[in-house]
């Protein structure tokens, strides 16, 4: 076993995030005798059933929360009860049952709120998820204020969530779509960024974490430079929402997305953060009933925000139980969640550095819950089909960033990604399974 | 053991790890190059088919996972001496074999089917059958297509 030790976070490591506290970080974050490993890990894991459960006849080591987080029994039970207790369709019916279905609707976007800091409650926009967030955007602000000509500005690692629906709107209005580069560490250098902001960039939208590297991005100078430029800007926050505390009023950016299933809330129900005064001049996304204030053949007025761009019955349970989880993570407490997951990859950085041919992509000075891959002379899927037998899940392959793949040289990586629930028992898990895959392909 | 070790016995392993035929064939008559979309993998098979309608030279190339590898590597050594009849038929023994279903009993090719069965292990991963049969489904492409003679 590795000595415990502690250091102290770099400031703002997880940047633009929350107050910018310095933070101890203890490795191995749950081996610490002074600090407990931030909370107790074993006590927290008891509240995700899935993790009991064995595969492969070995118990799970569940290393994909990038893909998807597990989920706690309070998420679980808070859609059960509604479905059981509280539910009906929301808005406009006049019986017990759909008020009581229509406040735990509002409450649910009143625990978003809190969570990411907005002004206002009805700057929330329930939507499917990250990608429909996006989409939404590209839709809505593309029709009322992109032009001919004018530019969308991302960066070389985001998901194709963030890059398919400027490249839609591309082809529809003839705007021109920027990558910022990125360096070898996987790093999308600052002075890059600016250099590619020009008077016609309307638009940057971009990763606050890369999905595949783990790569954290100033986002904060980020949006300062873009603002300055005359651009708004899109954060796409899928990757750091369950990692750290975000403030979209101390950021100023004017959008942020994120997706309910990867903050250990169920699946189909995302968010949209936008400023009040952008989504009042953006014209609805999608019609149906809810959007609307008054419909006849001849005209319709569109309801006031956030319902404008809610048409149609949304996610009721699933944002119930979205506000369960983001109830729980802020109970937990995303710093401490944040400082636990930077002590596992610390921890997991150094484990699998001493496999020898084992070759760790993305060394960003900044990083956040993702180590990404490859081992010289073993194809990624074989990889992580000796770690499934093992009960070890993670990923492989190019995790929807080709982008990012072709720039790196590489065809796929193996990424195993942590949260709140991952242990330094897990990583060993990791690292010897790991070991076996070397003997087994390689010796 | 685990059903994911049933994945790499130890012929797999060999196969994975010392491919046979993987080279361009000079002068080969038949061609065809692909894609596994869902990884990146790509291979390609070169076939010379001689006068008589028989394979004489087999050989395939690219860059895949040890399962994928593996297969095409096995297949070059099965395919020499067939016609491409044959290979046609053979492909749908290892296809039954690899995704499940049907096996037709092919009574000339028991010998082939026996030495393909350390790649069903797949059948249990279904995101793995598209590894296994990649080289294969490249074969029969490059059945359809003969390259010009100069």
């Amino acid at each position: 076993m590795k000595a415990v030790y502690h250091q102290i976070e770099r400031p703002g490591a997880l940047q633009g995030i929350g107050s910018g506290n310095t933070v101890t970080v203890c490795h191995p974050p749950d081996r610490c005798g002074d600090h407990a490993g931030f909370y107790d890990v074993e006590a927290i894991r008891a509240d995700f059933p899935i993790l009991s459960r064995q595969v492969h006849s070995r118990p799970l080591v569940y290393l994909d929360s990038a893909a998807s987080a597990q989920k706690p029994f309070q998420v679980i039970e808070a859609e059960h009860a509604f479905y059981a207790q509280d539910y009906a369709n929301i808005h406009r019916g006049l019986y017990y049952l759909s008020q009581r279905a229509t406040e735990r609707y509002d409450q649910a976007r009143r625990a978003v709120r809190e969570l990411l800091n907005a002004r206002q409650e009805h700057e929330i926009i329930f939507t499917r998820g990250a990608t429909e967030a996006i989409n939404l955007v590209a839709a809505s602000f593309g029709e009322a204020f992109l032009n001919e000509g004018d530019e969308v500005l991302v960066t070389g690692l985001e998901h194709h969530s963030n890059i398919v629906p400027w490249q839609l709107l591309r082809d529809k209005k003839g705007i021109v779509l920027k990558a910022a580069p990125v360096n070898d560490a996987g790093e999308v250098p600052l002075e890059d960024f600016i250099r590619l902001l020009g008077s016609r960039t309307r638009l940057a939208a971009f990763a606050h974490v890369s999905n595949v590297l783990g790569t954290v991005l100033p986002i904060a100078e980020m949006i300062r430079a873009a603002h300055q430029a005359g651009a708004r800007v899109l954060i796409d926050a899928a990757q750091s929402v369950a990692h750290a505390k975000i403030d979209v009023q101390s950021l100023d950016c004017d959008f942020l997305v994120f997706s309910g299933h990867k903050l250990y809330g169920p699946t189909g129900i995302g968010v949209l953060y936008g400023k009040e005064e952008l989504l009042e001049a953006m014209p609805p996304y999608q019609g149906g009933g809810d959007m609307i204030a008054s419909v006849s053949f001849e005209r319709t007025t569109y309801a006031p925000l956030p319902a404008k761009f809610e048409a149609g019955t949304p996610p009721i349970a699933q944002a119930v139980a979205l506000g369960a989880a983001i109830d729980y993570v802020t109970a937990l407490g995303l710093d401490r969640i944040g400082a636990h997951e930077a002590g596992l990859l610390a921890y997991a950085t150094e484990r699998l550095s001493a496999i020898a041919p084992l070759t760790i992509v993305g060394t960003a000075a900044k990083k956040a819950s993702v180590l990404s891959f490859v081992m010289e002379g073993v194809h990624p899927h074989d990889i992580a089909q000796i770690l499934d037998s093992r009960g070890v899940a993670v990923r492989a392959g190019h995790h929807c960033a080709q982008p990012l793949m072709a720039r790196l040289g590489l065809p796929a990586t193996v990424r195993a990604s942590f949260g709140l629930y991952n242990t330094t028992a897990e990583v060993d898990a990791l690292a010897e399974a790991l070991e076996e895959v070397e003997v087994m392909f390689l010796q | 053991m685990s059903d994911s070790v049933e994945l790499y016995p130890k012929a797999v392993l060999d196969h994975g790890r010392h491919p046979r035929n993987r080279r361009a064939i000079a002068g080969c008559s038949h061609f065809a190059k692909s894609e596994n979309p869902s990884c990146g993998d790509d291979v390609s098979v070169s076939l010379r088919i001689d006068q008589g309608d028989v394979i004489r030279e087999a050989a395939f190339d690219g860059r895949s996972c040890v399962v994928a590898t593996a297969s095409a590597s096995l297949m070059t050594e099965l395919l020499v001496g067939k016609t491409p009849a044959q290979a046609k038929m053979l492909f749908q023994r290892f296809h039954a074999l690899a995704a499940g279903g049907a096996e037709e009993a092919i009574d000339s090719m028991e010998a082939e089917a026996e030495r393909l069965t350390v790649l069903s292990g797949v059948r249990a991963y279904p995101v793995r059958v598209r590894c296994a049969t990649l080289a294969w489904k490249t074969m029969l492409a490059a059945l359809e297509n003969e390259r010009s003679q100069q």
